[in-house]
């Protein structure tokens, strides 16, 4: 309708300006965001690397100087890989129905819905929860607790990775499997599945990043300790993200922030180091094809 | 046979059922545990902004103000280079493209307790000299402004991410067209690869929205945690996640309740988030049908 105004001649001189602008707006934007990721990283491995030996990585914390953080590395991993035994059962059934069963339908749109809403939601949210759930009628935070709120975190985001996965399979997979007389149990377990195994552990293995460096959550549900995690179902349990935490807002001496840097390097190590190597192992299965 | 199909049906379908069943059992918990401030305060305590705990007079507006100065500043503050940087993404040399987007994915991947030590020990002292040095002489570095600024650099990529996503989707042959009836790349970018992935820049906003509206510990970090209202951007505040990370382990039983509804606050509000953002989007594809 407006077509004849827009027949008129407009100068390209403007417009010209007008786009190297636009592209040089765009470089900086770009140079910026990964100035500050440089920032950023350079900052933690700078100040980090002069904290970190292996009598740092072995050794319990505490106020004494030759303490380090290893009871909060191993209570961290703990704490996530229980959280991932806790999740994965649960998510892989249910991106399984969503992805098998429930393509269409009411009940698989509100499900599909739910899960977004609870991949959006704010993480100390569910510290209250599991607070409220597990610690308040415990008696105690424990590491247990901090389990559990990490794998309701988790639970969504594998959910809808093993949907999204297990769809890419395609149909022609299934119907052969059924062709051959294969039950529909065994069409997904056998064949689905496999077919989808890269995409499934790459998945999962990212969500287990993203969890590991939660912090908000464990606050009040796995708390803090200066003791090995022996006591992980009845006890404040020790972590990385919560030591940083403490470490680096509670504390004025300049010894315990630096073990913060030095804990906040190897927990970003850990977590980056997860994620290059899951992009690595799917771009070669990727070229394998 | 039948039977062994039947059961793994239902299994599957437990597990999809958990997440209703959490979904509901977040608003009921928190509806519960809050109960006695609604009883007590009544919807007052939405608009008050007392915060005595040695009186035990709560209100909830300054945290409130404070989670939507923080988040509006967010997400105004990286709309802007996340838009224009998903469009050189998208035109930018192979290599250049590739290595790029692994640097913002894996920028979204740094936990954000980092995020948080950072700004403590890098970005507060170094707004401060700079405020300062503008004349605002009573800025001591905590406050909205930093957490602002720090939000906007942990939603950034996020936003980018989707951004680039969804301008990678608009068919080639749309730009072509553009570029060959004379559009330059800016046209061709704003005309048609904004108007195409409109649906898709909302849920980008709107994605980075609901980050900034929950994240807990790098605002905590920077904003000061001081309960009242704003007097500029320069001066400490809180937000809702601030106040229930910073209160919640040492609360009394009165001030756990007070914490609950701040925490059901939170809770509706970025369900309210998501759920404009999912039936947009939905509502956007039907009216496209879906191309």
């Amino acid at each position: 309708m407006t077509g004849m105004q827009n027949l008129r001649r407009r100068p390209l001189g403007g417009r010209r300006l007008l786009d190297a602008l636009f592209r040089l707006a765009s470089l900086i934007a770009l140079l910026t965001a990964l100035a500050g990721m440089l920032w950023i990283v350079g900052t933690v491995i700078r100040r980090g690397a002069d904290a970190v030996n292996w009598n740092f990585l072995t050794a319990a914390s505490g106020p004494l100087a030759d303490s380090g953080i290893g009871n909060a590395i191993l209570g961290s991993v703990l704490i996530t890989l229980v959280a991932a035994l806790i999740a994965l059962p649960p998510a892989l059934a249910g991106g399984c129905y969503l992805a098998e069963f429930g393509r269409r339908g009411r009940v698989a749109e509100t499900i599909r819905f739910s899960a977004n809403v609870l991949m959006g939601m704010p993480s100390v949210l569910v510290g209250l929860f599991v607070y409220a759930l597990l610690v308040k009628p415990m008696g105690c935070s424990s590491g247990l607790a901090g389990s559990v709120a990490l794998a309701i975190i988790m639970f969504p985001v594998v959910l809808r990775t093993t949907e999204d996965m297990l769809r890419m399979v395609p149909d022609s997979l299934r119907e052969a499997g059924l062709a051959l007389g294969l039950t529909r149990t065994r069409v997904t377990l056998g064949v689905i599945f496999r077919a989808a195994r890269s995409g499934l552990v790459t998945g999962i293995l990212l969500a287990l990043a993203r969890v590991s460096g939660e912090t908000a959550p464990l606050l009040f549900t796995a708390q803090w300790s200066d003791n090995w995690p022996q006591d992980f179902c009845s006890g404040p349990t020790a972590n990385l993200p919560v030591l940083i935490t403490e470490y680096t807002t509670n504390s004025p001496y300049e010894e315990i922030q630096q073990a913060g840097w030095g804990a906040a390097l190897v927990i970003m190590a850990a977590v980056l180091a997860l994620n290059i190597g899951c992009r690595l192992l799917l771009r070669e299965r990727h070229h394998e094809r | 046979m039948l039977n062994c199909d039947r059961i793994f049906k239902l299994t599957a379908l437990a597990g999809a059922l958990l997440i209703l069943m959490l979904t509901a059992g977040f608003f009921l918990q928190l509806g519960v545990s809050s109960f006695p401030v609604w009883q007590r305060y009544g919807l007052g305590f939405l608009c008050s902004t007392a915060w005595d705990p040695v009186a035990q007079e709560y209100g909830a507006l300054p945290a409130i103000v404070g989670t939507l100065i923080t988040t509006a500043l967010a997400v105004g503050l990286a709309l802007p280079p996340a838009f224009v940087t998903a469009l050189y993404l998208l035109d930018a040399p192979p290599w250049a493209r590739g290595v790029l987007s692994q640097g913002v994915d894996l920028l979204a991947a740094i936990p954000s307790v980092i995020y948080g030590m950072w700004g403590l020990f890098v970005l507060v002292p170094l707004l401060q000299r700079g405020v300062n040095a503008l004349g605002f002489e009573e800025f001591t570095g905590f406050g909205y402004l930093s957490a602002g600024v720090i939000l906007a650099l942990m939603i950034l990529p996020y936003m980018c991410a989707v951004f680039r996503d969804v301008f990678r989707m608009t068919p080639s042959m749309l730009r072509e067209a553009a570029f060959g009836c004379g559009c330059t790349r800016w046209e061709a970018a704003w005309d048609i690869v904004m108007r195409y992935g409109i649906r898709g820049i909302m849920g980008g906003v709107f994605i980075g929205l609901g980050r900034a509206l929950g994240e807990t510990m790098a605002v905590l970090f920077v904003i000061g945690n001081l309960n009242a209202m704003p007097d500029s951007l320069f001066s400490a505040g809180t937000t809702i996640a601030a106040t229930l990370a910073n209160n919640f382990a040492e609360a009394d039983d009165q001030m756990q309740s007070v914490l609950f509804a701040l925490g059901l606050l939170l809770l509706a509000m970025s369900f309210a988030v998501q759920a404009i953002s999912l039936t947009y989007l939905k509502r956007t594809g039907k009216r496209r049908g879906e191309v």
